[in-house]
């Protein structure tokens, strides 16, 4: 095995020994068990940071395959064999620093924000056996393992988000999250079974150059697309695509950081990690589905963001949008600017969050201070006014929304604008010319919400005096990762041209993966659709950079200058407001289909269980009873009854008897004679 | 008109009968054992009867002396019984002494 690759199996195994460690002594470690976990994790970056410099000047892909159980079959001439394993390439390697760090920063940022909490040591487990799951999903070869530690995360994001067990609405959210989860994995689960069946393998190497090969599932087209299709249905769950975006603004009832970690950088990165891994078998029509997909979960996600108040649903509202973006990048076929967007948004999403952790910490101990317990410390309309409170979380917070926005200079700009290049190179092939529409527009609308949130929270007057009294710039430990994160979020490390990405070292080492399906089904050579990304690049930047500033500008119109009150536009466009403050009723649409469905059959179980089930039951035991009862009264009756009918009739018969005993010799003697004669009169 | 075996069995049978009623009908156990005599008797006529006129000879006479041992014997007993029966119920009347009914 390589030598880098036991360093890589070190970097999964280490936040697990954290988990172990705090799951079975964390009591003892008391307050420090945070510190713990801190240091596991730090442990972690630095050997994640060493990988990706190994791994980028080193030309070959670390992969280490072994068969875990050989069935000693052959089936359509291929040796029926699971092979499990860990691979390290580039995107891999990529993966491992954004999962580390941030995971790393959110264990920070954690000591100060989580102090005090009842859990303390079983959160930061938690951190870690989320931190291994995710870590194994973007380490392994194959797609059982990482089936496998998709389930995982599913588990351990269920735990984080169900941190405050004790709030019905937190454990509400934890089950929204796994069971909305477990519908996306179904799919996911009977795509692997479908390529498992056709190619008896589940290796990445292995099932592309059995697809470049040739071989198509069951001699269909159809099947492939399928196949490619159900896989990403895995992504829609976790990376909270439409129609299954519903969890992701539930889970915001977990702690802030775990929002950053999972909501932001690393869980939701997985669905779209899945879509990149899947890449080379996708059919032109799987991606057309994937990036309508994706498109739409953008727009209704960014609609529905410009009206939420909570400062985490606005955050979580545009996660699911840029994730839609990531999808919809992956899916005409801009492979790396999709993950380039994974990237950039992991840092300055996560940094959101974390910048809200902080809001909403300085507000919930101002709150506290003032032993109010009645307004909601996370409601942007009590907020306002922070800026000059908060100077540092203000101006990483303006630098996350300025990179969320697409501002230039900014890493999202340089993504953003990638895929928006990848739009219109795609509807030049293919004529799809809504999906380009839909980018830059949802680009404004991004641009419009975040600077809502950020004006209302940090600008203008903050209404309470007393409370603003009261608020004060976090901790340090909660502000480091805030300045990590903004710096991170700047173009320099991502390309040294500030506008076009294209020649940076991520691209050039994120080069696109060789597509393994048939020419005929697959979608535009990638040497021609770069070529044409080339070509749409100056007037994808331009109109990105104009819808931005649109919706910047309406933001400062309507918000900061008041020009434009917000209140009659909402009064004018009441319906629309309802409409996209009820979040598009998806929640209300769900709970009467498919909640109510699955009530609907549980309660019809319950009923055949109470009427038939125990019906039958219950009949057997009054068939039992009843048959007892006979039974009884056979016995009594009949049994009895001849008993002492047997008595009786033996009394009857002595008493009858008893007359002719008289006692007198003489009787007795005319018997004897009698009967002696008619001994005689017989016999004689 | 000579005197034949049927004579005698009918001589001993009307003696039979009669011991029979005496036995059956009196209420005195004397007159009771009266009747037994009478029975015995009767069959001693018989036996005579037969060892005159049927050929059982000198038997017949033997148990004819046999019965009449017997019966004094029996008589014997049985009035020691009845005085037993009187010192105990102070009666000798059959009828009263039913005590074999209980």
């Amino acid at each position: 095995m390589i030598p880098e690759l036991n360093i890589a199996l070190a970097i999964l195994f280490i936040p697990l020994i954290s988990f172990l460690v705090l799951i079975f002594f964390g009591k003892r470690f008391m307050e420090r068990a945070g510190l713990v976990g801190a240091t596991f994790l730090g442990i972690d970056l630095a050997l994640a940071i060493y990988i990706l410099v190994a791994r980028l000047s080193s030309g070959e892909v670390w992969d280490f395959t072994f068969t875990w159980i050989d069935f000693h079959t052959v089936v359509n001439n291929v040796p029926l064999r699971l092979d499990i394993g860990i691979m390290v390439d580039n995107l891999t390697a990529v993966m491992l620093i954004v999962v580390t760090l941030i995971s790393f920063l959110v264990h920070l940022f954690s000591l100060a924000y989580m102090k005090g909490d009842v859990r303390f040591s079983r959160y930061y487990a938690n951190l870690g056996i989320f931190t291994f799951s995710m870590l194994g999903i973007v380490l392994t070869n194959n797609y059982l393992l990482m089936y496998v530690f998709w389930e995982l995360v599913g588990l351990s994001s269920y735990l984080l988000i169900g941190h405050w067990y004790e709030k019905k609405s937190a454990s509400d959210a934890a089950k929204k999250a796994f069971v909305v989860n477990r519908v996306g994995d179904l799919g996911f689960f009977v795509g692997i079974m479908i390529v498992w069946m056709q190619y008896s393998t589940l290796t990445y190497t292995g099932l592309f150059s059995a697809i470049g090969s040739g071989v198509i599932p069951f001699d269909s087209s159809a099947w492939l697309t399928a196949a490619g299709l159900l896989i990403f249905c895995g992504a829609v769950g976790k990376s909270a695509q439409f129609p299954l975006h519903v969890w992701l603004p539930d889970a915001m009832e977990g702690p802030t950081p775990v929002s950053a970690l999972i909501h932001a950088a690393t869980m939701v990165a997985a669905g779209v990690y899945l879509v990149a891994r899947t890449f080379p078998m996708l059919t032109a029509d799987a991606l057309m589905v994937i990036a309508y997909f994706g498109a739409v979960t953008a727009f209704i996600a960014a609609t529905i963001a410009i009206v939420q108040n909570d400062i985490k649903k606005i955050l979580a509202y545009s996660t699911v949008s840029q994730l839609g973006y990531m999808v919809m990048g992956l899916g005409v076929g801009a492979y790396t600017a999709g993950v380039m967007h994974l990237v950039t948004h992991a840092a300055f999403k996560a940094g959101l969050f974390l910048a809200s952790g902080s809001v909403i910490y300085a507000m919930h101990h101002a709150l506290h201070h003032l032993h109010d317990h009645h307004t909601d410390a996370q409601d942007v309309r009590h907020m306002g006014g922070l800026k000059s409170k908060m100077p540092v979380t203000f101006w990483t917070m303006t630098i996350f929304t300025l990179a969320i926005s697409g501002v230039p200079l900014t890493s999202g700009f340089l993504s953003k604008d990638e895929i928006l290049a990848g739009t219109l190179a795609y509807s030049h092939f293919t004529g799809h010319t809504i999906i380009p529409i839909i980018g830059f527009l949802v680009a404004g609308l991004t641009a419009f919400y975040m600077f809502r949130m950020l004006i209302l929270t940090f600008m203008g007057e903050h209404k309470v005096a007393e409370r603003f009294e009261h608020i004060h710039e976090s901790p340090r430990v909660m502000i480091v990762p805030l300045m990590v994160l903004a710096a991170l979020s700047f173009f320099i490390f991502f390309s040294l041209n500030p506008i076009n990405a294209s020649h940076g070292w991520f691209f050039e080492k994120m080069s696109y993966p060789t597509v393994a399906v048939p020419e005929a089904l697959a979608s535009t050579p990638t040497a021609e659709f770069v070529e044409e990304i080339h070509h749409q690049h100056s007037l994808a930047m331009i109109l990105s950079v104009s819808v931005s500033g649109l919706g910047i500008l309406f933001a400062f119109v309507m918000y900061f200058w008041k020009r434009v009150s917000a209140d009659s536009f909402e009064q004018a466009l009441k319906p629309v407001h309802t409409f996209l403050y009820r979040k598009w009723y998806f929640d209300e649409l769900y709970d009467a289909t498919a909640v109510a469905g699955t009530l609907g059959i549980a309660r019809l179980l319950a009923w055949f269980d109470g009427a038939v089930i125990d019906g039958i039951v219950n009949g057997a035991a009054w068939v039992t009873k009843m048959v007892a009862v006979m039974s009884s009264k056979f016995d009594s009756l009949v049994v009895d009854g001849a008993v002492n009918f047997t008595a009786f009739f033996a009394g009857m018969l002595g008493q009858t008897v008893q007359k002719v005993q008289t006692g007198k010799v003489q009787t007795y003697m005319i018997f004897a004679i009698i009967g002696l004669m008619l001994l005689l009169a017989l016999y004689v | 008109m000579t005197i034949t075996l049927t004579h005698f069995l009918l001589i001993s049978a009307v003696l039979f009968t009669l011991g029979l009623y005496a036995v059956l009908t009196r209420r005195n156990a004397i007159m009771v054992l009266m009747g037994v005599e009478l029975i015995l008797n009767s069959a001693n006529i018989n036996f005579l009867a037969f060892s005159r006129f049927g050929g059982m000879d000198i038997e017949g006479q033997m148990a004819a002396i046999f019965v009449i041992i017997l019966a004094a014997a029996e008589a014997a007993i049985a009035l020691a019984i009845v005085l037993n029966i009187y010192k105990r119920f102070n009666t000798v009347n059959v009828d009263e002494i039913s005590f074999l009914k209980d």
